[in-house]
C-alpha cells in the first residue's frame, strides 16, 4: 500500500504563549509533532504491518521542522519530506498549504492519506478535507476506527460522541481522532535507522508553483491574550454557608442563574 | 456594504440546533442590511423553515433528497453548492460543529475561496467583516479577515448571541431540486454514546465530573445538580479513562469544546488539556479537595472541599431557589 501522512510541528501543549510584536514569540519553545498527527502516523504504520507497502511522511514548513520529521521516520515511517516554503512565503493559510499538498500528491497515486483532525495551534482542521477535494478522492474525518480489506474501508467515525459507522473505498483521505491507538515511542535502533532514512526536501519552484498560485486568502490583523482573569474567590467559612454564600454570589454577583 | 448572506441550518434529532439561529444573527451582522438566506438540507426539512425565518433570515431554500437523511460529505456539498449556484452569495456562515468542520473545507476548495474557522465574535470594522477567533486551544485569540474571494466562516456554537425569535415574521420558502449521486462514503449506522438530555457544546449551564468523582455512581449527584439547573452533564479525560462514563461527555482538547454561561467542576485538577476545551466560559465554579489544584487559576469561585458533601448542598440550595421563584 503506498501510504501518506501529513504532518505539522506545533507546539507543546504545555507551552505558555507570550506575544511579541503583534505574533507569538517562538523562542525557547518547545515543539512537538501535533498530537493528532501522532495518531495518523501510528495507524499508517499498524496499515504497513498489516497490508505492506511505505509510508511517507510529509510536512510543510521550515528547516526546523526537520526534527519532527526524523521522529517520524524514527517511529518508523520509511521516507520523509519537508516542503520548505520559509524562502519564498511570507505567509499562507490553509488554502496556501492544501494547495501545495495537492501540487505534491496529485501523481503519487495515494492509496490512503492519514492526517491528524485538527493541530492544535492554529486549530482550523481545514487542511485534509481540502486536499482531498483537490484530489477528488473521498474523505472522513475524526476517525477512530479503520479496516481496510481491499480496496474496501470500514471506519468508525466519532461524531460529537456518537460514532457512525462508514463504508467506503480507496483511494481515501482519513484524519484522526483521540482513541485511534495509543502512539509508539520512537525506539533506540529506530532512532539511529531514521537518521539514514531519505528526507527529501522541495521547494516551491521544484512543485512548479510561484507565490501567485498560492497567495493566502485570508489574513490576521491581529493576534492577543484573552484578558488576564481575576484571581477566583474562594470562599470560606462553615462548607454550608459557603454552598448559601456561592449560590447568592452566582445569582447577584456573576448573574448567571 | 450591503451583502448577501447564505447561512446553513443544521438539524439534530428533526430539531434545528441552536447553532443555526446563531449563525442567522452572525449573518445579519454581515449582510448589513442586505438579505439573510438559509439553506435547509435533508430528508424532510420543511417544516423547520419557517424558524429560521423568525429568527432573522429573510428567505429559505431547501434541498430535500432521501440520500440526504445522512450527512456525507458528497451528498451535502452538492446540496449547498446547488444553492450557492443559485443564489451567488457575497458571504457564506455555517455552524462550526461535527457537520460543519467537515463540510466547509470542502465547500472553500470547489469555491477556491478563504475560510475562517470557529469564530467566536463577528463585527464590522471600516467596512471589512472581522471574525476573532480563538487559537493554542483557546490561549490566545486572533481577528482575521478574508482578503479574497467569497466572505466564508463557521461560528462556534454558544458565542454569538441569536436574535430574539420573532413570530411575526414571514418569507419565501423555496424548494431546488438537486439530483444526489455518487455518494462515495455511506452510513451505515450511527451508534448514539451521548447520554440522553441536553446538548453538551449548547448548553447553558455544565457540571463536569473528574477522577475525583471516583466511580459511576459518583455522577449521579452531579446529573442531579444539572438537571436542577437544566444543564448538562460533562467529564474529565481522567473520568473517561477510568471508565466512569462515556467518551461523548469528554471536554478538552481532544473532547469537546465548551463555552456555557456556568461551568462547574468537581473533582477536576484543571489539567491544561482540559482547560482547552471550557477556560472560556463565562463563569466557572470549581470544587476540589486539593486548594492547590490548578482549576482554581481559572476559577471565579471555588470551595475547598469534598464534592460529595458539597455538590449535593449545592443541588438543595438550588432547589430552593427555584421554590422562591416559582
Ligand atoms: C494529548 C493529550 C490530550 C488530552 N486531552 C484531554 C481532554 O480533552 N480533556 C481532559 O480532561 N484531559 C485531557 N488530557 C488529560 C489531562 O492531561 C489530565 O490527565 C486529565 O484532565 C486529568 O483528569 P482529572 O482532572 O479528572 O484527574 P486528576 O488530575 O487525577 O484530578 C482529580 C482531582 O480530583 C480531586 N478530588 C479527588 N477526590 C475528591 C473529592 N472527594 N472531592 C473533591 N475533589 C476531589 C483531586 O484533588 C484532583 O484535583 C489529555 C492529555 C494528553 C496528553
Amino acid at each position: 500500500m503506498n501510504i501518506f501522512v501529513l504532518m505539522k510541528r506545533t507546539f507543546d501543549t504545555e507551552e505558555k504563549i507570550l506575544i511579541e510584536n503583534g505574533s507569538i514569540s517562538e523562542d525557547d519553545a518547545e515543539f512537538i509533532i501535533n498530537p493528532y498527527d501522532e495518531y495518523a502516523i501510528e495507524e499508517a504504520l499498524q496499515l504497513k504491518e498489516a497490508h505492506g507497502g511505505e509510508v511517507t511522511v510529509v510536512t510543510v514548513g521550515s528547516e526546523e521542522s526537520e526534527k519532527e520529521l526524523r521522529t517520524a521516520l524514527a517511529m518508523g515511517c520509511d521516507k520523509a519530506v519537508l516542503i520548505n516554503i520559509e524562502e519564498d512565503l511570507e505567509d499562507g493559510d490553509q488554502f496556501t498549504t492544501a494547495k501545495i499538498l495537492y501540487e505534491f500528491l496529485k501523481d503519487k497515486e495515494a492509496d490512503i492519506i492519514l492526517a491528524g483532525n485538527v493541530a492544535i495551534d492554529g486549530g482550523s482542521g481545514q487542511v485534509g478535507p481540502r486536499l482531498a477535494e483537490l484530489l477528488d478522492i473521498p474523505y472522513v474525518t475524526t476517525i477512530t476506527n479503520i479496516e481496510i480489506d481491499g480496496k474496501n474501508v470500514k471506519i468508525v467515525r466519532d461524531v460529537e460522541g456518537d460514532s457512525e459507522i462508514i463504508e467506503t473505498t480507496l483511494p481515501l483521505l482519513v484524519t484522526a481522532q483521540q482513541g485511534l491507538n495509543e502512539p509508539r515511542y520512537p525506539s533506540l535502533p529506530g532512532i539511529m535507522k531514521a537518521k539514514k532514512k531519505p528526507l527529501e526536501e522541495l521547494e516551491l519552484d521544484d512543485l512548479d508553483l510561484e507565490e501567485e498560485d498560492v497567495m493566502p486568502k485570508t489574513k490576521t490583523l491581529e493576534i492577543y491574550l484573552p484578558p488576564k482573569k481575576e484571581a477566583g474567590k474562594i470562599l470560606q467559612g462553615e462548607l454550608q454557608d459557603q454552598v448559601k454564600e456561592l449560590v447568592s454570589l452566582l445569582r447577584s454577583e456573576a448573574k448567571v442563574i | 456594504m450591503a451583502r448577501k448572506v447564505f447561512v446553513l441550518g443544521e438539524i439534530r434529532d428533526q430539531f434545528l440546533r441552536n447553532v443555526s439561529f446563531e449563525a442567522l444573527a452572525a449573518g445579519k451582522i454581515i449582510s448589513e442590511g442586505g438579505e439573510v438566506v438559509a439553506g435547509l438540507i435533508g430528508e424532510n426539512v420543511r417544516t423547520l423553515a419557517n424558524d429560521m425565518i423568525y429568527y432573522g433570515a429573510d428567505r429559505v431554500v431547501i434541498v430535500e433528497d432521501e440520500k440526504l437523511k445522512y450527512y456525507s460529505p458528497d451528498g451535502y456539498s452538492q446540496a449547498v453548492m446547488a444553492i450557492i449556484d443559485s443564489e451567488k452569495p457575497d458571504a457564506i456562515i455555517f455552524g462550526h460543529t461535527a457537520l460543519g468542520k467537515d463540510l466547509s473545507p470542502k465547500i472553500a476548495a470547489k469555491l477556491n475561496a478563504g475560510l475562517i474557522s470557529d469564530a467566536t465574535a463577528v463585527e464590522i470594522v471600516g467596512g471589512n467583516v472581522v471574525f476573532t477567533r480563538p487559537i493554542y486551544s483557546g490561549k490566545a485569540f486572533e481577528k482575521k479577515i478574508i482578503t479574497d474571494g467569497i466572505i466564508f466562516a463557521t461560528v462556534r456554537p454558544n458565542n454569538i448571541p441569536p436574535l430574539e425569535k420573532n413570530e411575526s415574521r414571514s418569507g419565501e420558502v423555496a424548494s431546488i431540486s438537486v439530483e444526489i449521486k455518487d455518494l462515495r462514503t455511506i452510513v451505515r449506522e450511527v451508534v448514539q454514546n451521548a447520554a440522553e438530555g441536553v446538548d453538551l457544546s449548547e448548553a447553558k449551564v455544565i457540571v463536569a465530573g473528574g477522577r475525583g468523582v471516583k466511580s459511576a455512581e459518583g455522577f449521579e449527584p452531579l446529573k442531579e445538580l444539572a438537571s436542577v439547573l437544566g444543564g448538562a452533564v460533562g467529564a474529565s479525560r481522567g473520568a473517561c479513562d477510568a471508565n466512569y462514563c462515556d467518551y461523548s461527555l469528554q471536554i478538552g482538547q481532544t473532547g469537546k469544546v465548551v463555552t456555557p454561561d456556568l461551568y462547574i467542576a468537581c473533582g477536576i485538577s484543571g489539567a491544561i488539556q482540559h482547560l482547552a476545551g471550557m477556560s472560556n466560559s463565562k463563569v466557572i465554579v470549581a470544587i476540589n479537595k486539593d486548594p492547590e489544584a490548578n482549576i482554581f487559576n481559572v476559577a471565579d469561585y471555588g470551595i475547598v472541599g469534598d464534592l460529595f458533601e458539597v455538590v449535593p448542598m449545592l443541588t438543595e440550595e438550588f432547589k430552593k431557589l427555584k421554590i422562591h421563584s416559582s
